[in-house]
């Protein structure tokens, strides 16, 4: 039954509006569907947020989702794309005692292994930093396991998409059509699914 | 009300430095409520007061000759009586309540507008800005309880924003698909002076779309379809009646010829009598609609949204059809239904631009197909439903009798339940906005102060509440808004001692295990009367035309109940989990 789903990545443009993250998402919450990953932050146009949502789910419903999130009154638009049409980041930190690690690891090998940088050495402990997929932030805690991993956290997703132009020239569009009547909005939606698989 | 007394909160801001606009006046947030609604034409508000509301109250103790408030007994009955008030006269209609316990009264009418899609703009106290957060007596979290069933809420906590913010709720709960807007003011900011420098309408949001701009290739691609169908079918919703769609809606059925089916949403959109008015969808809806939706080969539905009420089983409806969608929220379009044709915008727009294309057409032998399952609809349920031979009285016949008597021309307001659907079935109407009822939600209790809200919005026509007696006990404090206000309503409670809806699920579906729905009833005359309202109650046939009759002619209103019979079914139904090809004469 669940085989069609898989990771959507939906990225939302909102205005800066108190309350919005939770009228975004109860929309999720009421389809009983767990968010994955989430992360709010200023896009690129001035005074629109972006929001970067990502859930397991199959295309029918995330379709669905969307334009239901894309109906509330403080929301410009929202997107949604699958793994393979986005480049997508996670941060991660991870602390681990300083003697330990001097002692027992190679710190070099490890910083170049695994793309990890020591942002903090104390003589207690050292916390170190990747930035990468899943798989290679969880790879650099199997590594670190052994040697007493005191801490760990990982950021929400942040993604952009492979497609060229981005977001970008479609929110310009959208903010330069004010105050008048919109034209754009509903070009996408009458692209139907190409709209939302771009 | 511990704050009553309180003038002026820490957080009122200085006045801003002497007025630079001459027209400029220093006024109260509450003042600025007000005088917005004289700006957007607000005549009647339907409130209840309380600690957290006083302000604006106090405000409206001047504002008393321009604008009218009608003092409900409980704010669900305020905020039903708004949407009344909403669906009969086609406005925006208002609502006042105070924080806590008053706000969280006005959550099931809310959840009724948003499914309903009606205009409404209810206001609510809240606590101080500085006790937000701190469990304040009437505290109570309202924008995040009511996020879910308004189309849009915001919070006030300083006065210079309430001209603004309001021009946006107007503008957002009457535009585009209509809905709730819950606004909440803190008391400080009803208190605070500001400077006032006029009113300005909203009519753009940036991130706002009202209604999406209609796509011609897809209204042609449409018209080729309606050209080329053998047998099309129309199903419209209260997109037409919100759109003040009608005529143009008329124009394109008489034009193509299209058989026409109405959701309860929809109904009064197209006068009764009309030729190409085919009758009524889903669960207990014509047989001929039901059965021909699975045999259409093109389906044009109109400003509805295929409520699961209306197709039964979704894999099995009208796969088939062709399905153009004409709607105005492009969240609806393939939401329930997979379109061939999505018309986006609003019909009022995009119906013309068909109407334009399509062949001038006639479908007699397809048209013919939905007069002879009426007939047999007629053989198996409607003649004896409306011309009984049992003992007790039917609904259907108390119905006919109506119809005799209003001609068609009352606007008949309905609860939820049994009657519900034998009014809407029986009921006949002439003109748009004439049929009030909760259809998204079922909400029961609805019809009494809705009713009253319908008299308020079109107060030159004859209002009839059809309620059931369930139903009327749960919001019959409402009688008490009738007296004071000195309205006219009739009221017609069709009393079958039953929660009659749910005992005749429990027969067909639950092996008549009897749970819970055998219903007892005050004296319902008696109890009318103590409000100062007259009434009759009859349980003979021979008594029900002349008891209707004195209904209908008595001044003022008036309460008639009508004992029906316990254990009468609503035919024909579609039972869940069937598709409505699988509908059920008995």
């Amino acid at each position: 039954m669940n085989s069609n789903k898989q990771q959507y990545t939906i990225t939302v443009y909102t205005e800066n509006q108190i309350g919005l993250l939770n009228r975004i998402a109860i929309l999720f919450s009421r389809r009983k569907i767990n968010v994955e990953s989430l992360n709010t932050s200023p896009s690129e146009a001035e005074g629109i947020h972006r929001f970067t949502i990502v859930i397991n789910e199959t295309e029918e419903v995330v379709r669905k989702l969307c334009r239901q999130i894309e109906k509330q009154v403080d929301i410009l638009k929202a997107y949604y794309n699958t793994n393979e049409e986005i480049i997508w980041q996670e941060m991660a930190l991870y602390k681990v005692s300083t003697e330990e690690i001097a002692e027992k690891v190679k710190v070099e090998r490890l910083l170049r292994e695994y793309g990890a940088r020591a942002v903090v050495i104390r003589k207690d402990y050292t916390v170190f930093e990747t930035t990468g997929q899943r798989e290679e932030t969880n790879k650099l805690i199997e590594v670190l396991e052994p040697y007493g991993l005191i801490e760990f956290v990982r950021s929400a997703r942040i993604a952009i998409i492979k497609d060229s132009h981005g977001f970008h020239e479609k929110l310009k569009e959208f903010e330069s059509s004010e105050p008048g009547e919109n034209v754009v909005a509903n070009e996408y939606l009458n692209q139907q699914d190409k709209v939302f698989t771009m | 009300m511990s704050n009553s007394t309180t003038t002026s909160a820490p957080t009122q801001p200085k006045a801003k430095a002497a007025a630079q606009k001459p027209a400029a006046r220093e006024i109260s947030g509450s003042a600025a409520v007000l005088e917005a609604f004289l700006e957007e034409g607000v005549d009647t508000i339907f409130g209840y007061p309380g600690g957290a509301i006083m302000p604006i109250y106090d405000a409206l103790y001047d504002y008393q000759d321009k604008l009218k408030h009608i003092l409900v007994r409980h704010e669900q009955g305020g905020i039903h009586a708004a949407q009344g008030y909403a669906r009969a006269s086609g406005r925006t209609g208002v609502v006042f309540a105070t924080s806590g316990p008053g706000a969280t009264n006005l959550v099931t009418g809310l959840a009724d507008a948003l499914i309903d899609s009606t205009p409404l703009v209810c206001i609510t106290g809240q606590v101080f800005a500085h006790l937000l957060g701190t469990d304040a007596f009437q505290e109570t979290d309202v924008i995040n309880i009511t996020t879910p069933i308004t189309k849009w809420n915001y919070q006030v906590t300083d006065a210079t924003e309430i001209p603004s913010v309001l021009a946006k709720a107007f503008y957002i709960a009457g535009s585009g698909r209509p809905g709730p807007v819950l606004i909440d003011i803190t008391k400080n900011a009803q208190i605070q002076k500001f400077n006032y420098e006029g009113y300005q309408k909203c009519n753009h949001i940036r991130s706002y779309r009202p209604k999406p701009i209609v796509r011609k290739e897809y209204v042609q691609k449409a018209a080729e379809l309606i050209n080329k169908a053998q047998r099309p079918f129309i199903l419209f919703g209260q997109g037409v009646i919100l759109g003040k769609a009608e005529k143009e809606f008329r124009a394109f059925i008489e034009k193509t010829g299209i058989p026409s089916a109405w959701t309860i949403m929809g109904l009064s959109a197209l006068p009764t009598d009309h030729p190409l008015n085919v009758g009524m969808l889903g669960m207990h809806g014509n047989y001929g609609p039901n059965v021909l939706t699975n045999e259409c080969d093109v389906l044009i539905a109109i400003g509805m949204r295929f409520d699961d009420r209306v197709t039964g089983r979704l894999d099995k409806y009208a796969k088939q059809a062709q399905v153009i969608h004409l709607d105005i929220d492009p969240a609806e379009i393939d939401k329930n239904v997979k379109s061939a044709v999505p018309v986006w915008g609003d019909c009022k727009e995009t119906l013309p631009m068909l109407t334009e294309l399509v062949e001038k057409k006639t479908h007699t032998q397809w048209l013919q197909k939905f007069k002879d399952y009426y007939k047999e609809e007629v053989d198996a349920v409607i003649h004896d439903e409306l011309n009984p031979t049992a003992e007790q009285m039917t609904m259907g016949e108390v119905m006919k009798s109506l119809n005799e008597l209003t001609g068609g021309d009352a606007i008949i307001v309905t609860d939820v339940g049994q009657h519900q659907m034998v009014a809407c079935r029986y009921a006949r109407f002439n003109q748009s906005h004439s049929n009030i009822t909760s259809g998204g939600l079922g909400t029961m209790g609805f019809g009494l102060p809705a009713a009253i809200g319908a008299k308020f919005g079109a107060p030159d026509r004859t209002v009839v509440a059809i309620i059931g007696d369930g139903g009327f006990q749960m919001t019959l404090q409402e009688l008490g808004t009738i007296m004071q206000s000195e309205i006219d309503v009739k009221i017609l409670i069709l009393n079958n001692r039953f929660l009659g809806m749910v005992r005749q699920w429990q027969q067909l579906f639950h092996d008549k295990r009897y749970s819970f729905v055998d219903i007892t009833s005050p004296d319902f005359v008696t109890v009318a009367k103590g409000y100062g309202i007259a009434g009759n109650s009859i349980d003979k046939r021979k008594d029900l035309h002349q008891a209707l009759k004195a209904m209908l002619d008595h001044k003022g209103s008036y309460l008639l109940e009508v004992f029906v019979g316990k254990e009468n079914n609503v035919f024909p139904m579609v039972p869940q989990g069937c598709s409505v090809a699988e509908i059920r004469l008995k």
